[in-house]
């Protein structure tokens, strides 16, 4: 029962809350919510056991509890430190925790690649954003970075091993959501990779949650792959009746095309439920789904740049002025234009297009 | 003052400034009626501008030079090699304030590693003139310098289609190939870019 949860008061750059017992700094911060809350790469509040990897988290305590006020001697990763009565925490109002997490976002970027032009995720990459607000411009590390052998996960969902971060999102994903785990984390240190040992296909029903949890591009949609940028694709919230999942989701249209389905996020960029694979693969059409309007967008999103909700439109003048008539056509843009033809649909095509999805067209 | 002055006066628009000067309806005198002193001094006016520079150049025989910033004609870039650096990141479609700039992305397939640079490429590029304002915000984009601005004006045309330019229109000529016309379209875009680095830095 209620009474029977001690709660415990915990104070985070300066703002005290009551939470109860159990819950983790990294929790108790995103009930503040806000620039309170600190980044999270690897820990997922609806995935059991992760965080502590990615150390984007670090905070700094200054006093342990009521009981005993010392402060803690080193950063704490907040996602995995319980909340003790008394305890007051340092987040973005400590220097020490701003430069520490400078350097952990040098340290993660240290292998990835700056393949953002030809990455999908970019625009709702976990790991951009953090660049952008910690990063520094340049980097100085000298090497070569990692390379692997590339793997190859099935008609589904493609791996570029290069841009992983190893949070293990993805493995937890699969262990607790799927029957069968077949992906996992192979060799150690430098070398160890998200791989399904020999050539497996990730094709368990639910599997393609691992797109969605991904922190960066390291796990993308293969049926939305190179289909169009982010942020040019209008999200719309929709719902089908689906006997697997919940069927609540987000389609990313581009007129009328489907171009990508995916889970419902919330203000932590988690997903809100799991879609099973059907309604993220296989639904890509606006029949299959009821609209209900669209996605709220957070305003500093590059995703919000296409103004789709809160949009009013000036009232049309010119039939009223030039008594009834419609303004003239001088060119339809579609008689000239090459690039999003209304006969070729991009939503159908399985995979990625080719030279030869395009040269096909010219020949009809 | 006219019968409906007052009527007028309601129209005006009050002043601005205290420039205005109250129009002076006295007869002219006699030296006014004569008007040759006028006559005179607008004719020194324009015997002077005879033996003046010319400010006119006979185009297009005769051009004059562009300046280091001059943003022109929009050209899409070719790498050392002769591979298209435009990896349809869409990037410079987002910056345009006027909208002019669509594309349609592709993956590179095995085969094609010496047309395209990258793992993806932009099998269709659109920029439409009509709309084009030449702001150079895409060249300011671009992550992989695949697209700038040129210095050659946009050609005329009569019909409003012509101003539809794809691809084959964009694109830089092969510097393997062709590395005349490479060199030619490239221009002094580089050389210039570096002054303006060096003067802004000094």
């Amino acid at each position: 029962m209620a009474e029977d949860i001690k709660m415990l008061k915990v104070t985070i750059d300066n703002i005290t809350v009551d939470v109860p017992q159990g819950t983790t700094i990294l929790q108790a911060a995103r009930m503040i919510g806000g620039d309170v809350a600190p980044p999270a790469m690897c820990y997922y509040s609806k995935l059991k056991g992760s965080g502590g990897k990615c150390r984007t988290c670090l905070v700094e305590v200054n006093k342990g509890s009521e009981a005993d006020p010392r402060p803690m001697p080193k950063l704490v990763a907040s996602c995995r430190t319980g909340v003790m009565d008394g305890m007051e925490v340092k987040n973005i109002t400590s220097d020490r925790v701003v430069d520490a997490r400078n350097g952990v976002v040098e340290f993660l970027l240290l292998n990835h690649p700056l393949d953002c032009p030809v990455c999908d995720q970019a625009g709702e990459c976990h790991l951009q954003d953090l660049s952008y607000n910690h990063g520094k411009e340049g980097t100085r590390y000298e090497f070569s970075r990692r390379t692997f052998e590339k793997h190859d996960l099935g008609p589904y969902i493609q791996l570029h091993m290069t841009r992983c971060i190893l949070c293990y999102r993805c493995v937890y994903v699969a262990d607790q959501l799927t029957e069968k785990r077949v992906h996992g984390i192979l060799s150690r240190g430098d070398h160890s990779e998200i791989a399904t040992h020999i050539e497996k296909s990730l094709d368990n029903d639910f599997i393609g949650n691992v797109i969605d949890v991904c922190p960066v591009g390291a796990l993308t949609d293969k049926t939305f792959r190179f289909k169009n940028r982010v942020w040019f694709t209008k999200p719309v919230d929709a719902h089908r009746e689906c006997t697997t999942c919940k069927g609540h989701v987000t389609l990313w249209q581009r007129g009328d095309e489907v171009l990508r389905v995916t889970a419902r996020k919330d203000q932590w960029g988690e997903v809100e439920d799991w879609i099973c694979n059907t309604c993220r693969f296989d639904k890509k059409k606006t029949s299959d789904w009821v609209i209900e309007g669209p996605t709220k967008v957070d305003r500093h999103s590059v995703i919000s740049q296409g103004h789709y909700t809160g949009l009013k439109k000036p009232e049309e003048i010119f039939k009223a002025v030039h008594a009834g008539r419609d303004p003239k056509l001088l060119m339809d843009i579609h008689s000239v234009s090459e690039v999003n033809r209304p006969g070729i649909a991009l939503s159908e095509l399985p995979g990625p297009a080719t030279s030869e999805t395009f040269n096909v067209d010219k020949k009809s | 003052m006219p019968a409906c002055g007052g009527d007028l006066k309601r129209y005006m628009m009050q002043p601005l400034t205290n420039r205005a000067k109250v129009l002076d309806l006295k007869p002219l005198n006699f030296m006014e009626r004569l008007y040759l002193p006028n006559i005179m001094n607008g004719m020194w006016i324009t015997l002077r501008h005879i033996f003046k520079k010319k400010a006119t150049i006979q185009y297009p025989e005769e051009k004059r030079p562009f300046s280091p910033v001059f943003r022109g004609l929009h050209v899409l870039n070719r790498d050392e090699e002769g591979r298209e650096r435009c990896t349809a990141c869409g990037l410079c479609a987002v910056a345009c304030p006027a909208e002019a700039i669509t594309m349609e992305a592709a993956e590179r397939m095995k085969g094609e590693e010496h047309l395209y640079r990258e793992e993806k490429y932009a099998a269709r590029y659109e920029i439409n003139m009509l709309r084009c304002i030449f702001c150079g915000l895409c060249e300011e984009a671009c992550p992989k310098d695949a697209i700038y601005l040129s210095e050659t004006f946009a050609p005329a045309n009569f019909t409003r289609k012509g101003f539809i330019y794809g691809k084959p229109d964009l694109l830089i000529p092969d510097p393997k190939n062709e590395p005349g016309d490479f060199s030619l379209a490239k221009g002094q875009i580089e050389d210039r870019k570096e002054k303006v680095r060096k003067d802004v830095t000094a």
